[in-house]
């Protein structure tokens, strides 16, 4: 007992400033500079990526870099990003497009109609496949996915656009397996689990006193989700497919092992390409010359900004479109 | 409807249970136990038939990782309590969306911006390098959960704390953080599932390695292997041994990534339970 208040009392002696004062002083200081260096590391990407991008920036100007079609890193030096722009939008818009109905539709079937234990195996199973690492659906796609479709689908309608609509054949490009096809197929197939998730968490928040309202006014069930829950949702659905968007726009690795890497125009469907993540992946470790290091970067610094235009959207998105101002979260 | 919704769910979920069947078969059926005993070596030793294995990788992995988790963890939960126990700072709006912004970069660029930070004045690539670049990767996400895990912890609990007299800093270190325990856990274990099956940052700051280095200080001062970019390199290599050794290589990856996240399922389970 008496130890015990012996020790109290110095405890309370000795160290008093700077428990009480110091303490919360010194706390406060250290918590700020971490989050600070957040801040500071998101402020010093974007500026690191300019600054060296801006050798190619300042060489070709800003919107020719964006809009030149020619790459040559071997013979001109002349770089212009707008065979990776190019690839990049359209295979993660068509690979939004092809998976924003079904992950939707899954969103939908696990919220409001699988029962408890369906939802709860789909909602993990999203999950896990969500954080399977896209190098590992690389080399499925490169071993397993890609040669299935060259013999199952490629292949057969080139032959049938050969019989039939010979006009074709230059838009439907060699079908060899990887491609921009190929690589839209798997960005799909990766982003329907954020896009699903996202979903999920938008109708989920959707209040009961929504769905009750509209079953107090004779709806189906169908007719509650149609009219009372997916217009409360949309906001966050929308979001989350920006977001996914966005993901799309990044995902680095699968679609290097898969695109074929092509880096000149025109395009064809089932034929190789290239997107601005693939191309620094490619080229980086082997850029020797100062320019073609720089146009790397500079690739980097659109990517960025694309990046950030799309998280605003979504952010922007989810605020707006959300009828009551957005509780969705 | 019902019909339609059905049809559509089992249609997105069957592809994707074929990519976890088609691992599963072909990496079991690729490992042995050299795989976890052997360096790789020069691509004719796998020719050669030889035995061969990605331990220096694995190795690799655990200290770019670990040392990742080290500079990570304590920023981003600093940056959490900052969000969540300093609601009124000036800085918490920009803070939150830098950390959105941050989150939302493609994982290539991070790995961009930590070449020209730290391989460049270094002049070698590095275990380093990988592991500050995979922080980076990792820090939003914790800074994130930290946020939202500190937020579910009620205010009157600070204020008990407060009221009792003690300083706002030891409110935080012994009733906040203990309560939010949980949730701070499962914020790093996303993190770092996350983290570890991130190639694109690792090419050009760990750049790779085939053989182990001299002692262990070469895991960090240079070039070193790591799975995700081992993976890739044997995945697009033209020898079919290698390949195999791809597939094992993504169990082993996939078994990581997949422990990691049933840790977290199962610890925020156990919470939802004790809510309850």
């Amino acid at each position: 007992m008496k130890s015990e208040n012996q020790q109290f009392s110095s405890d309370k002696k000795l160290p008093h400033i700077i428990y009480l004062w110091l303490g919360d002083k010194i706390f406060k200081v250290v918590t700020v500079v971490l989050g600070a260096t957040i801040i500071l590391i998101t402020l010093g990407m974007a500026w690191v990526l300019f600054q060296e991008g801006s050798l190619a920036i300042y060489e070709f100007g800003f919107f020719e870099f964006l809009t030149e079609r020619t790459w040559d890193p071997a013979v001109r030096l002349l770089f212009g990003a707008w065979p990776f722009l190019f690839g990049t939008l359209i295979t993660s818009s068509v690979a939004l497009i092809i998976s924003f109905f079904p992950a939707v539709a899954v969103a939908i079937f696990s919220a409001e109609y699988a029962p408890k234990w369906l939802a709860e195996i789909i909602d993990n199973l999203i999950k896990l496949i969500a954080a399977i690492p896209s190098v590992v659906i690389g080399i499925w796609g490169i071993f397993i996915l890609a040669p299935w479709l060259r013999d199952v689908v490629y292949t057969p309608i080139t032959l049938w656009a050969e019989n039939n609509y010979p006009d074709l054949l230059p838009l439907l490009g060699n079908p060899m397996g990887y491609g921009i096809a190929t690589a839209t197929i798997v960005l799909a197939l990766m982003i329907v689990p954020y896009t699903t998730a996202l979903a999920k968490d938008a109708i989920k928040a959707v209040p009961k006193d929504q769905r009750e309202a509209s079953y107090a006014l004779g709806s189906t069930r169908w007719e509650v989700i149609r009219m009372a829950v997916l217009p409360y949702a949309r906001g966050g659905i929308m979001a989350g497919a920006i977001l996914s968007l966005g993901r799309a726009i990044g995902e680095t690795m699968a679609v290097a092992m898969l695109i074929g890497n092509k880096n000149t125009l025109p395009f064809t469907v089932f034929g190789a390409g290239a997107t601005m993540p693939s191309v620094i992946v490619n080229e980086f470790r082997e850029a020797v010359e100062s320019l073609h290091l720089s146009s790397l970067m500079a690739i980097g610094f659109i990517l960025f900004l694309i990046a950030l235009i799309v998280n605003l959207t979504a952010a922007y998105i989810q605020r707006r479109l959300s009828i009551g101002g957005g509780q969705v979260i | 409807m019902v019909g339609i919704l059905c049809v559509s769910t089992v249609a997105v979920l069957l592809p994707l249970i074929i990519i976890i069947v088609h691992v599963f078969i072909e990496g079991f059926s690729a490992l042995s136990y050299e795989f976890f005993t052997e360096e790789l070596g020069s691509p004719s030793r796998a020719i050669q038939e030889r035995p061969t294995g990605l331990v220096h990788t694995i190795i690799g992995t655990i200290v770019v990782d670990a040392l990742a988790l080290i500079i990570a963890v304590p920023i981003g939960i600093g940056a959490g309590i900052m969000l969540s126990e300093y609601p009124e700072h000036v800085l918490n709006p920009s803070l939150r969306i830098m950390n959105d912004t941050l989150n939302g970069m493609p994982a290539i660029l991070k790995g961009l911006f930590v070449f020209v930070l730290i391989v460049k004045p270094m002049g070698t690539f590095s275990g380093l390098a990988g592991s500050v670049a995979l922080s980076v990767v990792m820090l939003p996400i914790i800074a994130r959960t930290t946020e939202s895990a500190l937020q579910s912890i009620p205010w009157t609990i600070r204020e008990a704390g407060l009221a009792l007299g003690l300083p706002r800093w030891m409110v935080v270190f012994s009733t906040v953080i203990p309560a939010a325990k949980t949730g701070l856990i499962t914020g790093v274990l996303l993190a770092f599932a996350r983290a570890v099956g991130e190639a694109a940052p690792l090419l050009f700051t760990s750049f790779g390695n085939n053989y182990l280095p001299n002692n262990w200080w070469g895991f960090i001062v240079d070039p070193t292997d790591t799975l995700p970019q081992r993976l890739y390199s044997l995945a697009i290599s033209p020898y079919e041994q290698w390949h195999g050794m791809g597939w094992a290589a993504a169990i082993v990856l996939f078994g990581i990534v997949m422990i990691t996240f049933m840790i977290a399922r199962f610890l925020t389970r156990d919470k939802l339970q004790y809510k309850q």
